[in-house]
């Protein structure tokens, strides 16, 4: 990936900075230059709350490249407390009892590698609460 | 807006196709339309194409394959909507015509997929690159995050999903273009090799190479060539976010119930005016929402719907008669063209085994990623 795309990403993917419209309270991750709800362009900076529940998940088995050492690993969409939704991966659990309701808390983690002599890549994951 | 004619349709052979090129198959494809037609020029050209860049490093599709069809100079426009691309160019060649530009327009699509390419990575482009894929989410996982919520929230079973699948190869074993043209059992499905749980790899679409085209035109050509007179009543198509988190509710495919509700105002139908319909069965889990967002099946009752046989080739609207992506393959560009073939073999009555009596009106409905993009068309045989 390189370094001025991943650069960009930081705010949402180090800190979880996300766009609260004016005009209509809509919470957007990631931000958005445009309200899809009211058509504000006005937003203000908000950051996610770190605790939200699985509204469902997946354990990948097949994945790309990049993520093949890790298989079998879980992905879920993650309702945070402030209703906004996430796609993350859930780790240090026994993958094979997760369930949709599981509280969950986000962390700061490593999630790729840019090759063998690249940047390495960070963002959030959720763990059980 | 003037009325559109389909006057005919060629497909290349679905699966490992070692033999042919990324522009062998779209050109078998072409060639096989054009002279089922009975064509002596073209006036435009569409082709779908989901990501050749990725899969075979060739991009600028459209004169590439204007040229080797003999076809240059005619105008010749490569569509991407990731897997409905297809669907996508029909609808283009659709809009050439109706608008008076064109009068003979040949519409369809192409990918080769087992050239070597990481195709996983390669279709996981299809969803939000920075908030889906970069945490490690692929096709079959997106589709699994749906089936599971829709197990929960409706009751779905394991073995409502895997009848899809047996269904639509029972289908595909009568299609000779099939890629796995055999049947397969419900403890094959269930018992299969987990790709995303709960999805198994025989609750998936296969990884496949291939190219399908059809001709359209306008009245005065169909008519003056003598041909079927099948004519597209109706044709939609609608967006939704790439990123499934970013949906009100993950079940539902707001972008395949918009498209299909603009073709049927268009065509002045209702769903149980359908004969038969071809749709976009990626995934198990995506007929059975498929089935309740054209308004075959009730809201969340798509798995109840497809166990009581109602879209066996026998109900009361057969589903998938080609034996859909699952069966006859999914090279994802050329998916929806295929789609629209199958429906005209339909309503010529070409389809041999798998032939559903008296068919008239016929559906095709093809979509990109997790249902972000959807293009529905009504074929009528008039």
């Amino acid at each position: 990936m390189p370094s001025p795309r991943y650069r960009r990403e930081m705010p949402q993917r180090y800190r979880l900075e996300a766009g609260k419209c004016k005009g209509c309270g809509k919470i957007f991750f990631p931000p958005r230059l445009i309200c899809n709800k009211c058509g504000s362009e006005d937003f203000e900076q908000v950051v996610l709350p770190e605790n939200g529940k699985i509204v469902t998940f997946t354990i990948i088995r097949v994945a790309p490249a990049q993520f093949e050492a890790e298989v079998p690993y879980a992905i879920a969409i993650v309702e945070l407390e402030n209703g906004v939704r996430i796609t993350t991966q859930v780790v240090d659990c026994d993958t094979e009892k997760l369930e949709i309701g599981n509280e969950v808390k986000l962390v700061f983690r490593k999630v790729q590698e840019e090759g063998k002599t690249g940047i390495i890549l960070y963002g959030y994951k959720a763990v059980l609460a | 807006m003037r009325d559109v004619y389909l006057i005919g349709c060629g497909m290349t052979k679905f699966g490992e196709i070692w033999e042919s090129s990324f522009r062998d198959l779209f050109v078998e494809a072409g060639l096989k339309a054009i002279k089922d037609a009975g064509v002596d020029h073209l006036d435009s050209m569409y082709v779908g194409t989901m990501t050749s860049g990725l899969f075979v490093g060739q991009e600028h599709v459209g004169a590439l394959m204007a040229d080797y069809l003999g076809m240059a100079p005619i105008p010749a426009v490569r569509v991407e909507s990731a897997c409905c691309s297809g669907g996508l160019a029909v609808r283009m060649g659709f809009l050439d015509i109706a608008s008076g530009n064109s009068d003979i327009v040949l519409a369809g699509g192409v990918e080769k997929m087992n050239d070597g390419a990481d195709v996983t990575f390669a279709l996981s482009t299809a969803a939000d690159q920075e908030y889906e894929c970069y945490h490690g989410v692929t096709f079959p996982g997106l589709y699994a995050m749906i089936a599971r919520a829709h197990m929960d929230r409706y009751g779905t079973t394991r073995d409502q999903l895997a009848q899809v699948a047996v269904k639509n190869h029972f289908n595909g074993s009568m299609n000779p273009n099939a890629q796995f043209p055999r049947k397969v059992t419900l403890e094959q499905v269930k018992n299969a090799v987990l790709v995303a749980d709960p999805l198994t790899v025989l609750d998936s679409s296969p990884v496949s190479d291939g190219g399908a085209c059809v001709i359209l035109a306008s009245e005065e050509v169909a008519k003056k060539l003598q041909k079927p007179m099948i004519k597209i009543i109706g044709s939609g198509v609608a967006t939704d976010s790439l990123a499934l988190d970013q949906r009100e509710d993950i079940t539902a495919l707001n972008a395949v119930k918009v498209s299909a509700e603009r073709a049927f105002k268009m065509a002045g139908l209702k769903p149980t005016d359908i004969d038969l319909a071809e749709v976009h069965d990626c995934f198990t889990i995506a007929e059975i929402c498929i089935l309740e967002e054209l308004g075959f099946a009730e809201r969340g009752k798509g798995g109840l719907f497809t166990e009581q046989g109602h879209t066996a080739l026998t109900g009361k609207i057969p589903i998938n008669t080609s034996g859909g992506l699952k069966s006859k393959g999914h090279p994802v560009g050329a998916t929806g063209a295929a789609q629209i073939v199958e429906i005209y073999e339909q309503l010529t009555g070409k389809s041999g085994e798998r032939q559903i009596k008296n068919a008239k009106i016929g559906l095709s409905q093809n979509m990109g990623g997790s249902g972000a993009s959807s293009v529905t068309h009504i074929f009528s045989l008039m």
